[in-house]
């Protein structure tokens, strides 16, 4: 058996243009065209930061199937990639998102100590959401900037070189 | 053919195509490499590293170790799969996977024969350098027949790639990453496909392992024998795995032309049914007071033979299930016609026998079964192929994905794992559509099919499908498959000559996909009214399965079915087995339809427990051997007919082995050439052309009202698998409802879930509503042969629905099916 072809289309028995918000289908259907018609699939990732922008920084496994339906996938196959992918948020987030990256460099340049930090400070442990809502502390796969780490990235603003002080500071100014 | 190369293998010079994998030339020349994630059946995944080798190309190294699986092979190529660096490599890959194991293999299912534990023996270490904690996955419940034990899982994606290209449901994948990753649904929900059990085979650790066969045996204690599969016409080869006289579980036996590698879950786990409390374990003679009396054999059989020689020979009708074997068939015959008796027939779900002088006499599947993949444009004409056929339908599924167009025309939409064209009609009302399809290719012809041609107008659909048949005709690769939705109709006859006509016209093959394991088996031997053994047809044929219901016979046999479950209409069976002098059941199975309609009863050997006969689809005669005695003093089949005729001194009844009835049938069969023995060993093959002509003046008037649609779920289609438990509470275990497209039930003023009162003739009952846009406006899908089915009429046939009060559906269910 050779590797893997493109996969069949499961076309779901849905009205497209129920699905999501116009807006959304739109811009979909943008991330689309970047393919080969048989990989239209390989707009999931996008089509989630979408929808999970337009739902306030979450996915519901409604909104997922909805996606599912709407690239003509199986369900289980939008649940793998928004499972696997730490930049998807599949339960209610604070206003804002607090990464700090795990991985190898910034683990080395003190990542653990800021996490305990703010978890001594503020009371949020990774994968908790401030009781006021403001962010929600994650605990990220490498974000891909060793070269100052430790990093942190708060919402869609990297912050180099973050010092205990630092993140607090960035917390304080978050509304 | 891809071009030849040759590669060296461990110093073993091999030959191999281009292109092709390492691991699959070494599999060849059978070279070990470890695996768990490479299946061939499956695409490739190299997600275990289990098969690092060490290889050279161009007298070049890889730097690195190299995945066996999918690694092409090139000219020249030298492959280490035992060197030192080769071995390392393996042995890190097997200490990765060993970290987050369980090792709980004492108290596994799978330990003994555990792909993991075998390949740990050779490359895992005594002593893990690992001290922290191992991860634990939460189970899901997949049903009544997949055990999850998800810590053990290895995630090599083998049951995820099985659901995603063999069943075509995407249900399990692999959800979370790293540590977190787990196989599932994600969502919770039982996993329902017809060949959901292959998982268990797949699956190399115990993380997904047989429900029913859970804790009940070690592998080391089991025997195993070869089997052939009961139920569909495929013929699944088996093995049985035995411990002492039980069969314990049920695997396939690879067998590429047949079942490839897989086999249905009906093969996988109807045999719960041999161990039943349902078991007619003893013969029995009904007292006049309605109770049973024990007997021992030589009594119930002189008294059998009593009332056989008793009987006027055209007062007796011999009614036997088209899963007995070909032994079983080719006696009851001999020994029925012996008697001077004519009236025998396996075709027990059919209405319309109209056609019985100018069918082919043995309707079979008309090609072997592996070329159904390489056809270009199919026709399927009535048949739920995946719960009839559900491995035909695997290998339509394959031609699909090869680029074939499979169309199907049926008294309600599929549910289909890949594309189709799906037109619908109700029963009575398919040779319409299918008329259209011959009108678009042009067919013409006189009478019945004739008028309906010259009237039919084609649709878009009709012509576009014709088109398909014609251009994959031209490359003699098109084909018109009639299956067992078409058999049961009114109009069957009339439906076999359009579809003559469409095939013709269209320069395609035609088919038929036979009802169960042996109704090819049961043509060869004579056991139908209109052929004696050989397929050869009577002169002076007898009653066929119906008409010995509808003239009622003094006399029945009932060989291996229920009658209320098991033939075209129950409630006119029940009425003639009820005014009938004698009825003899001969059954493995004590139901109490069989009680209420027998004065005596015989049990004989259920499958697996008997030897003999089946012949497939595809003209394959299959011989196998009793696995486990029968139960309790039941005997095989064939050696009650056998001492039968002996008591009532029939010629050439002192057979010493059901071999030696194979033989002599085969020898029959052979100077006939009528079914042509041994198809697939080169010996002659039969073809499905017409004997005659079909000769229908007039179509059937269309249907005035509602039509039943009775079609056999995939788990109510026979005695065993009735018998199941597992398979009995899976969601394809359909129970007793009415399916109604949303416009059939608006005009009824039904709503989904309302309880309705069906009713045809005198016969009704009350079952709850259904709404189902898949079923054909005027059609009811009321399925047969399910619990509660017995007291209604044809199967296909008129149907009167009306609402009822849900108070008198619950009273109905109260009362097992039974009206209140």
């Amino acid at each position: 058996m050779s590797f893997r072809t493109a996969p069949l289309a499961v076309v779901h028995d849905v009205d497209k243009s129920t699905l999501l918000t116009p807006e959304l289908r739109a811009e979909i259907d943008r991330h689309v065209g970047k393919y080969p018609p048989e990989w239209k699939q390989s707009a999931v990732m996008p089509a989630l930061t979408l929808v999970q922008e337009h739902n306030g920084g979450w996915l519901t496994q409604d909104l997922m199937d909805q996606v599912a339906a709407y690239l003509d996938m199986p369900e289980v196959a939008v649940y793998e990639v928004a499972t696997f992918y730490a930049m998807y948020d599949l339960e209610p987030v604070g206003r804002h998102k607090i990464c700090v990256c795990n991985s190898i460099s910034c683990m080395l340049g003190g990542a653990e100590a800021l996490l305990e930090h703010v978890e001594a400070r503020h009371g949020v442990a990774p994968g908790e959401t401030s009781k006021d809502g403001k962010f929600t502390l994650k605990e990220f796969e490498c974000l891909g900037a060793c070269r100052h780490a430790p990093v942190v990235m708060v919402d869609q603003e990297y912050h180099e070189c973050v010092t205990r002080d630092g993140i607090d500071k960035i917390i304080s100014k978050l509304d | 053919m891809a071009e030849q190369i040759s590669i060296e293998i461990d110093g073993r010079t091999c030959e191999a195509a281009a292109g092709e994998m390492i691991i699959a030339v070494a599999d060849r020349e059978g070279i070990p490499i470890p695996r768990f994630c490479y299946h061939e059946k499956l695409s490739i995944a190299a997600n275990c590293r289990m098969c690092l080798v060490e290889a050279e190309a161009g007298g070049r190294p890889f730097p690195k170790p190299v995945p066996a699986c999918a690694t092409p092979v090139a000219e020249g190529m030298k492959v280490q799969t035992r060197s030192a660096k080769a071995l390392d490599a393996q042995r890190g890959t097997m200490e990765f996977l060993l970290i987050n194991h369980p090792l709980d293999c004492p108290i596994c299912d799978q330990g003994g024969e555990c792909e993991l534990q075998d390949v740990s023996m050779g490359y895992g270490e005594d002593v893990s350098r690992f001290s922290e904690r191992k991860r634990v996955v939460k189970d899901e419940d997949l049903g009544p027949l997949i055990a999850t034990d998800m810590t053990r899982c290895i995630h090599c994606t083998r049951c995820v790639r099985f659901g995603a290209e063999i069943a075509g449901v995407r249900e399990l994948g692999a959800t979370g990453r790293g540590e977190d990753m787990r196989i599932g649904t994600y969502v919770e929900s039982a996993v329902a496909h017809e060949l959901s059990g292959n998982v268990i085979d797949l699956c190399p650790v115990g993380a997904l392992t047989s429900k029913p066969y859970r804790f009940t045996a070690r592998a080391w204690e089991l025997t195993s024998e070869e089997g052939i599969a009961p139920h569909d016409a495929v013929g699944s080869n088996l093995y049985l795995h035995i411990r002492g006289e039980q069969v314990m579980r049920v695997h396939p036996r690879d067998n590429e032309p047949v079942n490839e590698t897989w086999i249905s879950d009906r093969d996988r786990f109807s045999y719960e049914g041999l161990s039943s409390d349902t078991r007619l374990t003893e013969p029995l003679r009904k007292r006049a007071d309605g109770t049973w009396e024990a007997l021992d054999w030589q009594a119930a059989l002189h008294l059998t033979a009593d009332v056989l020689r008793g009987s006027d020979p055209d007062q007796i009708g011999w009614l036997m299930a088209p899963n007995a074997t070909l032994e079983e068939a080719y006696l009851a015959q001999r020994l029925l016609r012996g008697l001077g008796g004519r009236h025998i027939d396996t075709r027990l779900r059919r209405q319309d026998f109209r056609g019985d002088r100018a069918d082919p006499a043995v309707p079979w599947l008309g090609l072997p079964i592996a070329e159904l993949e390489r056809q270009q444009a199919v026709l399927v004409v009535g048949s739920d192929i995946r719960q009839e056929q559900p491995l035909l339908a695997h290998r339509l599924r394959k031609a699909v994905l090869d680029d074939a167009a499979v169309s199907f025309l049926n008294p309600y939409e599929l549910a289909l794992t890949h594309p189709a064209r799906q037109l619908t009609a109700p029963p009575g009302r398919l040779s319409v559509r299918l008329a259209a399809v011959a009108r678009a290719l042009s067919a013409s012809a006189e009478g019945a099919a004739g008028s309906l041609i010259s009237g039919a107008q084609p649709a878009e659909a009709e012509t576009r499908l014709a088109e398909e048949l014609r251009a994959a005709g031209e490359q003699g690769r098109g084909l018109v498959l009639l299956g067992a939705l078409a058999e049961a109709d009114p109009d069957y006859t009339l439906l076999k000559e359009l579809a003559y006509l469409v095939a013709d016209a269209a320069g395609c093959r035609l088919g038929f996909l036979p009802v169960a394991a042996n109704s090819v088996g049961a043509a060869l031997a004579g056991a139908a009214p209109h052929l004696g053994p050989g397929a050869q047809a009577l002169e002076a044929p007898g009653l066929d399965a119906l008409a010995m219901i509808t003239e009622p016979r003094q006399t029945y046999v009932l060989w291996g079915l229920s009658p209320e479950l098991d033939l075209f209409d129950p409630s006119r069976a029940r009425e003639a087995l009820a005014g009938a002098a004698q009825v003899i059941g001969c059954s493995a199975f004590r139901t109490p339809d069989l009680e209420a309609a027998c004065d005596i009863l015989l049990p004989i050997a259920a499958f697996a427990e008997t030897s003999g006969t089946f012949v497939n689809a595809e003209g394959r005669w299959q011989r196998f051997q009793g696995a486990v005695p029968p139960a309790g003093d039941a005997r095989p089949g064939w050696k009650v007919l056998r001492v039968l005729g002996n008591i009532l001194e029939l010629d050439g009844f002192h057979y010493s082995s059901g071999k030696q009835v194979h033989d002599e049938l085969a020898a029959l069969c052979a100077q006939t050439r009528g079914g042509g023995a041994q198809v697939c060993d080169g010996g002659t093959q039969p073809d499905n052309a017409r004997r005659g002509d079909y000769g229908l003046k007039q179509p059937l008037p269309a249907p005035d009202g509602l039509m039943r649609v009775g079609n056999v779920p995939i788990y109510a289609g026979d005695q065993t698998v009735r018998a199941a438990p597992a398979l009995q509470h899976t969601p394809l275990a359909e129970p007793l409802a009415l399916h109604l497209h949303p416009d059939t039930a608006a005009g009824l003023g039904l709503a989904d879930g309302d309880a309705a009162e069906v009713a045809q003739g005198e016969r009704h009952t009350v079952v709850p509503v259904v709404i189902d846009d898949a079923v054909a406006p005027g059609a009811a899908r009321v399925p047969a042969a399910v619990p509660g089915s017995g007291v209604l009429g044809p199967a296909m046939g008129p149907i009167a629905v009306a609402k009822a009060d849900a108070s008198q559906l619950a009273a109905t269910q109260m009362l097992g099916g039974q009206p209140a």
